[in-house]
């Protein structure tokens, strides 16, 4: 997100402070960029505790609760009209959207996982792009989230491989056509690769919106610490920056739908796997 | 970010983490591994109602409307089709109609064409025979006057000749040799 420049601000995602929590000290140097502090979780309340752990109802399940909202209202309070109105296309066109995605990838077979990945889609891409809107928090610049739904896609494949195909699902380690003499490289490689999918599938979204946000932060930072280190002069001066500014935005825009439909894809390459092994 | 909490990592910060319950040890937010427990809870609830929400309502919801939409588009087409076959169809009828009926009335036609053709040979034969009736009997009341006539002449031929023997000879005839005499007359 981009903060601009505001010496007094309610709290680190726009929010009134809750009660209790001390507020951070206002009169350090003023314009010191911290492109850092977006990504902080704040609890808001405490929900219990499961053994060390406190489970807390924080500013990342606020914007989690709000992505839900916006999507079973997009889904839902859009009317089911024979001509649909602007609402009702929109959640038409994700619907048709994510269905053939799916029927690309993963052919007929893979809308058994229709509903999983309209979750997924939705899901990312509504919170990353309520996450770009200033003062707000992005739940999938959070590894631990975006790990989450890597694991959720990475058993859901190797669950439903193994018992749908059994042993077979062991094919896709088995690429076909390949030399005996390479064929332990080859595999050793392929069982890797497979493993290490959620690691990349998660680093890639985390990766992404971290470091779009951070650009962001910085450029926006340029801008207010030019102005009020060098006066006049670095307010002009600072039409540079905002310039860069403006264009990062649209692109992380971009960024924020494209990591939900790349995350999205991957998830129907991976169970077109589970589907088809020994293709 | 343009607050200024350049202190944030000190002292200050400790005494936000203590009030947080272990959250922001000045390290970096995403992987700090206390707030992990709390964020995958939570990721867990509303990924899972979303999931339930996005699997009963929502995709029912839009994958009916268009259906229903598909439905309704593949129906009014066929409808289309019906009512275009059912328009060539009645097309054709009136054709075969139009044909029938011109064939009928040329029939018509022709059947009181020759109907008017008989009935007018009928009245003329009709009239025919009438006229040669009445011209037989015309030709025997001739003959019977002309028979008459005849008969007529007889008699007078007889008288006269009667009074032109009386005038010559003065001497009046047998009538029945005069009688004789005129036959004779007339036969020869």
């Amino acid at each position: 997100m981009i903060v601009p420049a505001s010496p007094v601000r309610a709290g680190p995602a726009g929010r009134p402070r809750p009660a209790g929590m001390p507020g951070r000290p206002r009169d350090a140097a003023p314009m010191k960029i911290d492109p850092i502090h977006q990504f902080n979780i704040e609890p808001l309340f405490t929900l219990g505790h499961i053994g060390n752990h406190t489970i807390a109802f924080t500013n990342s399940s606020l914007y989690m609760l709000i992505a839900v909202a916006i999507i079973s209202i997009l889904m839902l309070a859009s009317g089911s009209q024979l001509v649909p109105g602007r609402l009702q296309s929109v959640a038409e066109i994700s619907y048709e959207f994510v269905a053939s995605t799916i029927r690309s990838t993963a052919g007929a077979e893979g809308m058994k996982f229709f509903p999983l990945i309209f979750s997924l889609f939705m899901f990312i891409c509504v919170s990353n792009l309520v996450g770009i809107i200033p003062y707000t928090f992005t739940v999938s610049s959070h590894l631990i989230v975006t790990a989450g739904l890597a694991l959720l896609v990475f058993f859901t494949v190797l669950i439903y491989g193994v018992a749908k195909n059994g042993v077979k699902f062991f094919k896709i380690f088995v690429p076909h056509g390949v030399p005996g003499y390479v064929l332990p490289l080859v595999m050793f490689i392929e069982v890797l690769s497979f493993f290490l999918r959620p690691v990349s599938h998660s680093i890639r979204l985390f990766a992404n919106m971290l470091a779009g946000h951070i650009a962001l932060k910085v450029f926006a930072g340029f801008v207010a610490m030019l102005g009020f280190s060098l006066g006049a002069i670095g307010w002009v001066g600072g039409v540079l920056p905002l310039a860069l500014t403006i264009a990062l935005y649209a692109l992380e825009i971009l960024v924020a739908f494209l990591q939900a439909y790349v995350f999205a894809i991957l998830t129907c390459i991976y169970l077109n796997d589970a589907i088809h092994p020994g293709h | 970010m343009a607050e200024s909490h350049g202190g944030a990592k000190g002292p200050a910060a400790g005494a936000h983490t203590e009030a947080d319950g272990g959250h922001h040890s000045g390290g970096f937010p995403p992987f700090e591994s206390s707030t992990f427990a709390s964020q995958l809870v939570s990721l867990a609830i509303f990924f899972v109602l979303l999931y339930v929400i996005v699997s009963k309502l929502a995709l029912p919801k839009v994958g009916g409307a268009i259906e229903a939409r598909q439905n309704k588009i593949e129906g009014d087409l066929a409808e289309a089709q019906k009512l275009k076959d059912q328009s060539e169809a009645a097309l054709k009828a009136y054709e075969g109609e139009l044909a029938s009926a011109r064939s009928r009335a040329q029939a018509i036609g022709n059947e009181s064409r020759d109907k008017a053709n008989a009935q007018t040979d009928a009245e003329r034969k009709a009239l025919e025979a009438q006229l040669a009736a009445k011209l037989a009997e015309a030709e025997k009341t001739i003959a019977s006057t002309r028979t008459a006539a005849m008969s007529n002449v007889r008699g007078i031929a007889a008288d006269a000749a009667g009074q032109i023997v009386q005038q010559l000879t003065g001497v009046i005839p047998d009538a029945a040799s005069v009688n004789a005499a005129v036959d004779a007359s007339l036969k020869g």
